[in-house]
This record gives C-alpha cells, structure tokens and sequence, in this order.
C-alpha cells in the first residue's frame, strides 16, 4: 500500500514510451496501429461496462454513441478547424465528440428511468439504429459513402493519455457513491429507490459518463482509420464491445482492460484464420458463460485500481461457517 | 387520541394497477409512538399501501406525513421526511458488503460525523451486524437479513418505519427476537406501521391494528379488542 506512488511513476513511464516507441521506430507500424486499437477498445469496454456491470443494465446501444463521437469530431476537425491549427485542436475535438455522445447518453437515460431488462435493450438497439439511418442520410458528411479527409491524428500518447484518463475517472465515479447507487440499482433498484438513493440522478448521470467516453473512443477511431462510414456503428459493432465487456468481467475495471486486450489480440492473431475466428470467438463465449459466467474477473478489482480508503476494507474477511438453514414460513 | 395531529394520515387512499383496484379508498391513522398493525390475507393491498405510502406507486386520495401532503413527492424525498420503508423481501443489496448497504442508507447525506455516529448506533443495536460488516449482504442468513434491512431504514434517523412482513421464512425464535427488537426500537421513540400475516405477534406488540379485505378496511381497533374478535380469531388466531 505504501508503494502507491510507484503508480504514478509507471503511468508516466509509460507514458515517455509511448512516446518513444513510435518516434524511434522501436515496432512495427502494424503493432504500433493493433495497440491503438487496444486502447480504443479499452475506453469502449471500460464505459460501456459502466451502465452493463456496475449499473446491471443491457444496453446494445454502445457503437452508436460511438458513431456521434466519431462523426462530431472529424467533421470539427476537417470542416470547421484551421488546417494548421488541427494537431492542437485535436483534445478539443475529441471533448467535443465526448460531449456530443454525452448528450446523446442523456436522450438514451430517460426511457431508462421506467424500463430496464430486456426493453431497455431494445430502447438502446433502437437507438443505434437510428443513429446509423440518420448518418446514412445526411448527405453533408457522406451519407452511406462514409466520411473521410481527416488526418491522422490519434498517435500511441494520444491513446494513452485518454485510456489513463478514462480509467481514472471511471475509477473515481465507480468508488464514489454515486458508484455504490449503481450497484444498488443493479442488485435491487425499489430498495435502492427507498434507501433514499435518487436513482434517476444515478441513472443519468452512467449513462452520461458511459456515452461521453464512447464518443471520445470514437473520436479517437475516426481519426486512425482516417474513414468512417454508418456501417462501421452498426450491432456488430456494439456486439464486439458487449463481448468484451463479460469477457473481461461484469463492474470490473481491471476486467474491462484485460476483456478489451485479450479479445483485441486474438482478433489479429486469429486473422490467418479467415472464418474461422468467427467460430473461436463465440465458442469461447460459450465456454466463459459455462465456466465463469461473470466473465474473467467478474466483480473483482486489481488492487492498484481501488482506492485507498476502499482497499482497507478489502481486506480478507475471516471465513465464518454460514448459520444453519432456516426454516421457511412461520 | 391525543390533541396532535397523527404523525400519519391517510385519507380516501386508492391504489390501481391499470384496470385493477387493489386498494378502494383507506383512511388510517398513526400516531407518534405507536406500533400499528395492518392485517390481511395475501392481496388484501397491504404492500400497495405501504409502497404508496413510500412513493413507489402513484395513488388517489391524501397522505400527510408529519404534517405534509405526500403527493407527488418522490420516494428519495419521503425517505428524507423521517419515512422509511422496510420492503417485503428485504431488499438486501446481495454482493454489496453490509457496510455499503448501510451507506446507501445515507445517500442523501453529507455529514460525515453523523453518519458515523448513526452506523455506531445502529451497530451496537445490531452487534451480529457489526461482525459480518465486510460480508456480502447475500451471505447472510435469513434473520441476519432482516436485521440488516432493518438497521438500513434506521440510518436514515426515520421517525416512522414502515415495514412489511418482517416475520417471513424465519423460524419462531428468530421472529420474536426480531419483534423484540421492534419493540424496543418503539421505546426509543420510532413510530412503526407493521404488515403481517402473522397477526399472533403483531397484535402482541402493537397498540391498534387493521384489518383489511380485497382492498378496504374491514375493521379496526385496540390490539386487546381485536385478539378476542371472533372475525380475527377465526381468520388468522386458529380459531
């Protein structure tokens, strides 16, 4: 516990790699475009675990706030930024897709507040639908051609200065009590309602955060790829994210990052594979449901991820034999 | 009664969900420093009216609680008045610690100290409770849930605690130990609106009782008068 400053001088370690390591040439290009996918996906998964895990909700809505991120920040950036001005403006247009999504998060919140389970998933399919059609018809950015003519401009510091951010922040909402709220609305939301809890404030505020960091993460997407077209936000894309997120384990950080890295890296190793790790991939879905149905690491934390005056209380809670069955009815 | 006005009452009140009528118009009244039972058989509209009562369901008519009209007021709001509600079922937040069940109690608040010296309280209340403040709510047994549950609506400082079935799927010991601790929760001053099936114990304890049927009050009055009621002898004393 003591070596908690030790933390900070790794994030700034690596920090001064990813700086380093494409400035110098130390990987190939190839690599060097697979890790910023991977802190793509890390923002991805770590969000949408935010309203799935901690909250307990199903929302499949995740690559269409994705798309108004992606879509908000490169048309900032191509269209209403000064060419020159554009690798400094870079954060603003990335807040700005954040910020868009976000809004997009607070319109997705309200049917929450009187749905959830298996209708709010639909509210969220529905939206992401709309969000791909509305995209294919606005001729101004492409329409169904796409969008293109930005540049790239997400580098490896870039990606892991917002995957640091993302999980701090996160990290701080999940341990504060608007965290707690979270799970209590996923474990029971009428005795959370009469705990006192505003849960509609609980509510808004996840799916807000959720949204923001989905827009960033697409932000960060469109300026990779340097192409975006609606296609690219479609249920597949939102289906890649759910995977990752019980892959790696339901209101779990430490999950989040280790669901997004192994299923990110087994896509590209499985790519000689063709077809095939569309088989994979599902088949060991099967298997984590069979064997760990709360995905990796499940409800659990790293200890470098809690805060301090949490982990006190992590301590190992002495084993105590559980009290003999009670008898039902009286 | 007294020359105060009840600490709740409850005019007209009708609960419906859609086309159904559960509740047809109940006015009842409690008085600070009473234990008042609601009896009857299952879909009688017990746990409608409390969970009008507590904001959860939309209702007609009046409710004023410590001299405020409720209606309209949402459920985080009446938990800050002094009302909390102990559901039917515990409502234990499973794979979160006994702590942060407490906490969540307190969500509303922001005074540190005050709501370390209200855990303190109601741990020394509950001393099984502080034993197991690091275990998941979930791993308790049935009597230590209710407990928790319990000690939950008591970190809001509640004034009046509504609760539902307390006794359910606990063995005879535990449920008088339970109601013993109600009763003595009633001495320090809690009011206590009790639902149960269980009318044995709860007429034990309580100053006055409802009865109530298909969503009406049959009748009511002193728990002495209503135990020798041939209608509530016959219906839920065993004769």
């Amino acid at each position: 516990m003591k070596m908690r400053w030790m933390i900070g001088v790794l994030l700034l370690a690596g920090f001064a790699l990813s700086w380093a390591v494409p400035h110098f040439g130390w990987l190939d290009p190839y690599i060097l475009l697979v890790l910023m996918y991977l802190g793509i996906n890390i923002i991805l998964t770590a969000s949408l675990n935010l309203v799935n895990g901690y909250m307990g909700e199903f929302s499949v809505g995740h690559a269409g706030f994705m798309a108004v991120g992606a879509y908000v920040s490169s048309v900032l950036t191509v269209n209403l930024f000064p060419v020159t001005g554009a690798v400094f403006l870079f954060p603003v247009a990335v807040v700005g897709g954040g910020l868009a999504a976000s809004l997009a998060g607070l319109l997705v919140s309200i049917p929450s507040f009187r749905t959830r389970g298996d209708y709010l998933a639909i509210v969220t399919l529905a939206f992401g639908m709309i969000v791909k059609s509305a995209l294919e018809n606005i001729e101004s950015v492409g329409g169904p051609r796409g969008f293109m003519g930005m540049e790239q401009l997400t580098t490896l510091p870039w990606v892991y200065v917002w995957v640091v951010v993302t999980i701090w922040i996160l990290r701080n909402l999940v341990f504060s009590k608007y965290g707690r709220g979270m799970a209590a609305i996923r474990e029971d939301e009428v005795a959370c309602d009469l705990c006192g809890v505003h849960t509609r404030r609980v509510k808004i505020s996840a799916f807000v955060v959720s949204a923001f960091f989905a827009g960033v993460a697409g932000g960060l997407y469109a300026h990779v790829l340097q192409f975006i077209n609606p296609r690219m936000f479609d249920i597949l894309k939102s289906t890649e994210i759910l995977i990752m997120v019980y892959l790696g384990g339901m209101a779990s950080l430490g999950g989040s990052i280790l669901g997004a890295s192994i299923y990110t890296i087994a896509m590209e190793l499985l790519r000689e594979q063709g077809a095939w790790r569309m088989v994979l991939m599902p088949l060991l879905l099967i298997l984590l449901m069979l064997f760990r149905p709360r995905g990796l690491f499940g409800l659990r934390e790293f200890p470098w991820l809690v805060p301090l005056r949490d982990l006190v209380l992590l301590r190992p809670v002495k084993k105590q034999k559980e009290k003999t069955h009670v008898p039902a009815g009286s | 009664m007294s020359a105060k006005p009840p600490l709740l009452e409850v005019k007209d009140l009708a609960v419906s969900y859609g086309s159904l009528r559960a509740v047809k118009g109940i006015s009842l009244e409690v008085h600070e420093g009473e234990i008042v039972t609601l009896m009857g058989a299952n879909g009688a509209g017990k746990s409608s009216i409390l969970s009008a009562l507590s904001g959860l369901t939309p209702f007609q008519g009046t409710v004023r609680f410590d001299g405020q009209d409720l209606r309209r007021v949402p459920a985080d709001r009446i938990v800050a008045l002094g009302m909390a509600h102990v559901p039917e079922g515990r409502g234990i937040f499973g794979d979160l610690t006994v702590r942060e069940n407490l906490r969540l109690a307190t969500w509303i608040r922001h005074d540190r100290e005050g709501i370390r010296a209200d855990t303190e309280r109601v741990l020394d209340r509950f001393p099984r409770l502080r034993d197991r403040l690091e275990q998941p709510g979930g791993t308790l047994s049935g009597g230590e849930q209710q407990m928790l549950a319990v000690a939950r609506a008591l970190m809001s400082r509640a004034k009046l605690l509504l609760l539902d079935e307390p006794s359910m799927g606990l063995s005879p010991v535990l449920v008088r130990e339970i109601f013993g601790i109600l009763q003595e929760i009633n001495r320090q001053g809690v009011t206590l609106l009790l639902v149960e099936q269980n009318a044995n114990m709860a007429l034990r304890i309580a100053s006055r009782g409802y009865v109530l049927e298909t969503g009406q009050v049959a009748f009511s009055g002193a728990s002495g008068d209503l135990r020798s009621d041939p209608r509530v002898r016959k219906a839920y004393l065993g004769g």
